[in-house]
Formats: structure tokens, C-alpha cells, sequence
């Protein structure tokens, strides 16, 4: 026993050196001008599924731009990576970790951990950018200045599942007395589309079912499809996530249900449809960006980052969703960067400068071509009023080997998803009394 | 050498039986409170307090809350999280419903909801024990969870589903919302847990405390010498539930500003469990010694390696960080199964005698 307290006592007193130590903030630059991006990201836990396809897209993007144009407008960016394992305390720990070496922007890459960095932006003026989850009412820049969530919210997704019934079916008329079954993880996420879904319901006639699946039985739908083979929706809507989206798909394969009217929103994976085998054909699912390596971008980032060995994802792997929605996100990051320089002037830049940088965010078809994305994503606009762009979505089909766009871009009913996302800004306001109002000045007209 | 009792001589029974009976003891506890209160918030900065001490503290009250029913009273519980879960949203409740009344009155308060939870799970233990009783309990950490996604009444019906911590002062200061600056949150987080620890020292110190023991050794004994089990198991259920309750608020309001009900999940009851184990069933110090190792441990792994110059993969420290603690639990369990506090009272015992082994 006495060698063990030893050890424990030099230990105590290692950590306790160690923390002090810490503390100073890291320069990792050799006196050039450089841009701190950290990136918040899960390989490990439950959902690193998902974790390490969007990591690994976020990391390569970046690097190749290390790579080929040594970083953006001539100022190298230090990419870090923090693991959160989707776990909110770590997560807060990261941000605490980071926040004091003058980050660009966070990703949080988990609502858990977009919820309490909400307040805190504006006052770290440090941008949050939460593309395509966290709050959907953060779409309202008036409300959320430091909050961005392009290219859609759930909302969107919703109304876009929705149009794309409707033409199925022939018009949105035509799904009068139809039912439409929901499938959808029992957290916050899952829930915020039912009120609008449920409007819909009644504006448009249908039947809504609803098949809650709670968090900690994921794997566990069996009772949940029965309702749905009971039932007999026409078409299932899921809004799933981690491992619940390989269990739905695969339930959904073993009572037969047909795959073309299984409709998610844009989170399953390659993996997740391909574990439920071939019984999965025909599952849909909705997108707003390119698969495969079939665009300039992605055989850049092949060229400079995967084959000189740079990158940790596995081979064949660059080009599924959730790599390139990784890519995707940090094209943003870097547009953000790029603006924001153009702005100012500065080469290094700040968390408040790269707030008006993606505002001014504006990817026209001529500025997609040059960044190697002709037809890999839409055109999006953003503005000091919307943080979000509300951009269109496609539907893209498995077919047994990868994800085939089916039919064009729909654009979300602005119409209805509008009001609903005006009200949340408003409530989420009006629930957190003394909410500051937008002081920061706006750039773009 | 310094620690030594040579000359101090207790002269009465209530010396004697004093918690620090020696005075080195006595000047220590004080060095620690002086660091804690005034070094920590003066030189810790917004990593330490924000990052590494708060949430300890909270980790730490949490774990004394299950230690006193588990480790004092030995009722086995795994819904340290959803009693914590209870704490933090009647805390949201009490302070929208009225917002003028001091954070600090509810959140000591939400701890009394938690206690009557606490006592409602608790009321089976009387017939049931060891695993069941844990299986029970688990019932409760489901149950509360269930609740707290499922009563839209319990957030406010926000969309998102999570419970936003509003912006309280205290003395015109801001503690909580994102103007709260570290050093004021570490300071309400270190008062209300050193009170409550030092409730819990005299608890466990006086007739309740030991009739929590005897119930523990030996609960036929403990009747057949006049403690009435029922009340005295409850009792511990109500104190141990009030204190996780009081943990998870100031978890929510203080620490992470903001909850989803996954917060309060299995795997934090676990992770408490955990602390409770390493650090020492049945032990106060113990329960703020597991905290730090379980909380502390990965926070030190993951700037060991760049101190060294060794750049890993942050994915890779996680993992080394599971297999550490992994190794850890195991290694306790087999070396020392009483814990870091039963280490600490070896250390005492041989620094009282030393030089001279005994």
C-alpha cells in the first residue's frame, strides 16, 4: 500500500501541475498570420458512426486548402480537433478549452452542445455555426446574430418530405385521406417538426401516426413497427439519428414495408442503409449536396490531402453523405474566413469578424464553380436577416450500392415554415427575458 | 514530522469525539478552504473555474448525496441521475414561475422536491434489497427520464424540448446566463456545496448517521436495538436525493446553462456510481476524491500528451482515456476495494507514526 499512495501522491501533484500549465493558450503558429479553427468532433461513443464521416470531411476540406493555397488569402488555418463524444459536459469543456484562443467560429456538431452556446456567443463573440440542426428558431438573424444554421432547418426538411409526396401522389390535394406515418427519435429534435406536422395533417387531410422511439431504445423498434404494419401508413417520414436510422431501415426491410415511401430527413448514412441489406433498395432520404467523388473539390482534396497520407478516413470512404456534408460545412467555415478578410482586410481574422463574413456568405452558381462545386450543391445567399437560407433539398433513392438523386431540388413552403420559425424566434425571446437585442451593424444589403 | 499529535491531549468527551480530532487536521481543512475560497477564483482562471472546478464540485455533491445512501445506509441506487434531473427542473420551474425570489432559495429548495421523489423510490426498500432494490431504483431513473420528455409542462413547453437557465442575479451580479463570469459561479457552487458538506459531516457524526451504519452492517440488528428501519431508510433516501437534487441544479443553472433531458441518462448515474466506488463506499472525503479522479483523470490525459510533445489524435486520447479508467476501476478493485479515501486514511495512519512502520 505504500508504493501505491506514493505513485497516487506523485500523480496528484503531476495533474495539479499539468492544469496550471494548460492554461497558457497555445500558439501553434510561427508569428505568421493564421486562423484558429477548432472543430468539435465525435470519433468516439454511440453516434461516432456518424461522428467520423463528418470529421473526417471537415478535417480534409480544410488541410487541402492548407495544402494547395496555404490556407485562406494567404493566412494558414490551424485546424484542432476536440472530442466531444456527442456528450454535452465535454463539449462545454472543449468551447472552455478553446474559447480564450481566439477561434473563428465553433461547431458543436450536437444540439446538446448548441444550446448553451447559444447565450454565450454574443457575449464570447465567438459565431456559432450549426449547419442544419440545433435551434431551428436561430435561423432569424435579427433574433440570433451569432448563430448560423444554413442551408435548411427541420422545418424545411419537413415541408420538403412533404412537396415530395405531393408530387408523387399528383398535387398536394391528392393526399386527402391519406396516412402518413412518423417515426422519430423522442428528444427535442425528433419533436420540434409535430406541431407543423401535425398543421399540415389538418390542412391537408392526411392522417398523421406518430411512433415515438425513445433514446435509450434505439435498437430496440420492434414495437413501433408493429403499430406500423397495424396501421399501414402510405408513407413513413423519419427524423432519426446515431443508431436508430440502421434499426428503422432495417425493421422496415424485414415487414416489407415499400422502401420508395420511407422518407428521412438527411442524416442516415451509407452504412445505415447498407447494414439492413438488400431489402433496403428503394429507401429515400433527403440531401442538399452531391455524393461521390464526381466534383473538383473532392478530387482536390484526393489529391492533396488523402493521397499524401494527411487524412484518417478509410479508403473508398471520401465521397459518402456525411463526409461530403462534412465538406460541405467547412466550405462554409472557409467562405466565412474568405469574407470576412475581404471585409476587414485583415488577413488573421476574429470571431466578430467572421460573424459578418457569414453574413455576407453568397455562393452564386459562378462562385460554386470556382470553389470546384458546380453541381454539387445549390446556390445559397445568406443575409443579416436570415442565418439560414432556407435552401432547396433533393431526394436521393439507395439502390443497394449508394445514394441516386431522384428528381430536382424542392424548395421548402416558405410560406408555411416561415410563420413557424417567426413564432419559436419569438417565444425562445420572450422565455429568456432580457434577451439582447441586435446592436451588431450589418453589412450586406 | 509535522503531522504529529504529540502533546495534544483531549481533555473531554466532546473533544474526543470531535470530527478533526487532531490539530494538524484542523489547519489543513483550513489551507484547503482558504485555497478553494480565495486562491482558486484570484488565480485559477475561466478554464479552471468554468471548465475543471465547477463541474467537479458538482460531480462531487452528487457523489456524497448517493454516498450517504449507498456508501452509509448501503441502499444500492442507480437514479442518482434522475433525482439529479428532478433537482434541475423544479429548479426551472420555481424560477419562472417566480423569478424574483433569490436562484439561490430555489435552487436549495428544488432539492426538497427531490427529496420527496427520493422517498416515493425509497418506499420499497424496505422489503427489498441489494439488486433489487438497484433494479428498483433503476425504475426511477427511467421513469424520470420518461417524465422529463414527456411533460411538455416541465420545460415550459419550449420547442426545443430543454430547459434554458434564465439570467439570475445575485447582489446585482449576474450568476447565471452568459454575462455570469466564472469566478461568481465557482464561488456560489463552493459555498453551497462546503454547507452542505458540512451539514452531511454532522449528519453522518451523529445518532442519524450511525443508525444509517447499523442499518448498513447489519439491518435485523439494527432493529432489534430500537431503529425503526422504515423511517430510517427513508430518511436516508430523502437526505441522499436532496443532495443529488441540489447537484443537479446548480449542474443545469451554473455549470451547463442549459439541458436536454439526456443530460440526466443512465450512463451520469453510472458515472457517479463509479465516483462513489473509486473514491470510497461510505466516506465523505471519498466522494470528492472519486469525483476529481473520474472527472479530473481525462481533463489531465488530455493535455499530458501535448506537454509532452507528442501529438495524438484527439479521438486517440479518448480512447486511452477509457482504457485507463477501465484499468483503474479494475485495479482499485483489486488492490484497494474501499477506495482513494481508505489510501488517504493509510497515509494518514503512517504519517501519525512516522518514522517507525508499523
Amino acid at each position: 500500500m505504500g508504493y501505491m499512495s506514493k505513485v497516487l501522491l506523485s500523480a496528484a501533484s503531476g495533474a495539479a501541475m499539468l492544469l496550471g500549465g494548460q492554461l497558457a493558450p497555445v500558439q501553434a503558429q510561427d508569428g505568421k498570420d493564421a486562423n484558429f479553427v477548432p472543430l468539435f468532433t465525435y470519433r468516439t461513443g454511440p453516434f461516432s458512426g456518424s461522428g467520423i464521416p463528418i470529421a473526417n470531411g471537415m478535417r480534409d476540406y480544410l488541410e487541402m486548402l492548407n495544402q494547395r493555397d496555404g490556407g485562406i488569402g494567404g493566412a494558414k488555418i490551424v485546424i484542432e480537433e476536440c472530442e466531444t463524444g456527442y456528450d454535452t459536459k465535454k463539449g462545454l469543456e472543449c468551447y472552455e478549452a478553446v474559447k480564450g484562443r481566439n477561434p473563428v467560429m465553433v461547431n458543436p456538431w450536437s444540439t446538446g452542445i448548441t444550446l448553451p452556446l447559444i447565450p454565450r456567443a454574443a457575449v464570447d463573440k465567438i459565431p456559432v455555426l450549426s449547419m442544419a440542426y440545433g435551434l431551428s428558431a436561430s435561423a432569424d438573424g435579427q433574433t440570433f446574430p451569432w448563430i448560423f444554421n444554413p442551408p435548411n432547418t427541420y422545418w424545411d426538411g419537413l415541408s420538403v418530405i412533404i412537396k415530395h409526396i405531393a408530387d408523387e401522389l399528383g398535387g398536394l390535394d391528392k393526399l386527402k385521406g391519406k396516412k402518413i406515418g412518423y417515426i422519430y427519435l423522442d428528444a427535442g429534435f425528433g419533436k420540434e417538426p409535430i406541431p407543423m406536422f401535425e398543421q399540415f395533417a389538418k390542412d391537408l387531410g392526411f392522417e398523421l401516426k406518430l411512433y415515438p422511439v425513445a433514446a435509450t431504445d434505439m435498437q430496440n423498434q420492434s414495437s413501433q413497427w408493429l403499430g406500423v404494419r397495424r396501421d399501414k401508413p402510405d408513407y413513413m417520414v423519419m427524423y432519426g439519428w446515431g443508431a436508430l436510422n440502421p434499426t428503422a431501415i432495417k425493421e422496415a426491410a424485414r415487414i416489407n414495408y415499400p422502401m420508395n415511401r420511407f422518407i428521412s430527413i438527411w442524416w442516415p448514412s451509407e452504412d445505415d442503409a447498407r447494414s439492413a441489406g438488400p431489402g433496403a433498395k428503394g429507401f429515400r432520404e433527403l440531401n442538399w449536396h452531391g455524393v461521390g467523388t464526381d466534383f473538383p473539390v473532392l478530387k482536390d482534396i484526393q489529391k492533396h490531402v488523402v493521397d499524401k497520407g494527411l487524412s484518417k478516413v478509410a479508403k473508398g470512404k471520401e465521397g459518402e453523405v456525411l463526409y461530403n456534408r462534412g465538406v460541405y460545412n467547412s466550405m462554409l467555415i472557409a467562405e466565412g474566413i474568405r469574407n470576412a478578410q475581404k471585409l476587414t482586410g485583415k488577413k488573421a481574422v476574429t470571431g466578430e469578424d467572421v460573424r459578418r463574413g457569414l453574413e455576407a456568405i453568397n455562393l452564386t452558381p459562378e462562385r460554386l464553380k470556382e470553389l470546384g462545386m458546380e453541381g454539387f450543391t445549390d446556390p445559397l445567399k445568406l443575409s443579416c436577416a436570415d442565418h439560414n437560407g432556407h435552401g432547396a433539398a433533393f431526394v436521393q433513392e439507395w439502390d443497394g450500392q449508394k445514394y441516386v438523386k431522384v428528381g430536382g431540388p424542392i424548395k421548402p413552403m416558405e410560406d408555411k415554415v416561415g410563420p413557424v420559425a417567426a413564432a419559436a424566434a419569438k417565444d425562445y425571446v420572450e422565455k429568456n427575458a432580457g434577451w439582447p437585442k441586435r446592436t451588431e451593424a450589418c453589412d450586406s444589403k | 514530522m509535522l503531522y504529529r499529535e504529540t502533546g495534544q491531549f483531549r481533555t473531554s468527551y466532546k473533544a474526543d469525539m470531535a470530527v478533526f480530532p487532531i490539530r494538524q487536521d484542523r489547519i489543513g481543512l483550513a489551507i484547503i478552504l482558504l485555497l478553494a475560497f480565495v486562491a482558486t477564483p484570484l488565480f485559477g482562471g475561466g478554464f479552471l473555474l468554468s471548465a475543471v472546478m465547477i463541474p467537479l464540485l458538482v460531480f462531487a455533491l452528487a457523489a456524497l448525496g448517493l454516498n450517504l445512501l449507498t456508501g452509509y445506509t448501503g441502499q444500492l441506487s442507480l437514479g442518482t441521475a434522475g433525482f439529479m434531473g428532478v433537482g434541475a427542473y423544479a429548479c426551472y420551474k420555481l424560477t419562472t414561475f417566480f423569478p424574483e425570489v433569490n436562484l439561490i432559495v430555489w435552487i436549495l429548495a428544488s432539492g426538497f422536491f427531490s427529496a420527496a421523489v427520493g422517498v416515493l423510490f425509497g418506499l420499497p426498500s424496505l422489503r427489498i434489497k441489494g439488486f433489487y432494490l438497484a433494479v428498483a431504483t433503476l425504475a426511477a431513473q427511467f421513469f424520470l427520464q420518461w417524465c422529463f420528455i414527456r411533460i411538455p409542462w416541465l420545460y415550459n413547453n419550449n420547442v426545443s424540448g430543454a430547459i434554458e437557465a434564465p439570467v439570475r442575479t445575485l447582489f446585482g451580479m449576474p450568476i447565471t446566463g452568459p454575462h455570469a463570469t466564472p469566478e461568481l459561479r465557482y464561488l456560489v457552487v463552493l459555498s453551497i456545496v462546503a454547507l452542505l458538506t458540512w451539514i452531511a459531516s454532522n449528519l453522518v457524526h451523529g445518532r442519524v448517521g450511525r443508525s444509517w451504519m447499523a442499518v448498513r452492517d447489519m439491518d435485523i440488528a439494527a432493529e432489534l436495538m430500537g431503529i425503526r428501519l422504515l423511517p430510517t431508510k427513508l430518511l436516508a433516501f430523502a437526505v441522499s436525493s436532496f443532495y443529488c437534487g441540489v447537484a443537479g441544479a446548480l449542474m443545469v443553472f451554473l455549470w451547463y446553462g442549459s439541458a436536454e433531458p439526456e443530460v440526466f441518462s443512465i450512463s451520469q448515474s453510472f458515472l457517479i456510481l463509479f465516483m462513489v466506488i473509486i473514491g470510497g463506499l461510505g466516506s465523505l472525503i471519498g466522494s470528492f476524491f472519486g469525483a476529481a479522479l473520474i472527472y479530473g483523470l481525462p481533463i489531465v490525459l488530455k493535455s499530458l500528451f501535448p506537454m509532452l510533445g507528442l501529438s495524438v489524435g484527439a479521438a486517440t486520447i479518448e480512447h486511452i482515456t477509457f482504457m485507463v479508467v477501465g484499468a483503474m476501476i479494475i485495479g482499485f478493485l483489486i488492490v484497494e476495494p474501499h477506495g482513494l479515501a481508505s489510501i488517504w486514511r493509510t497515509i494518514k495512519q503512517k504519517l501519525r507514526v512516522w518514522p517507525f512502520p508499523y
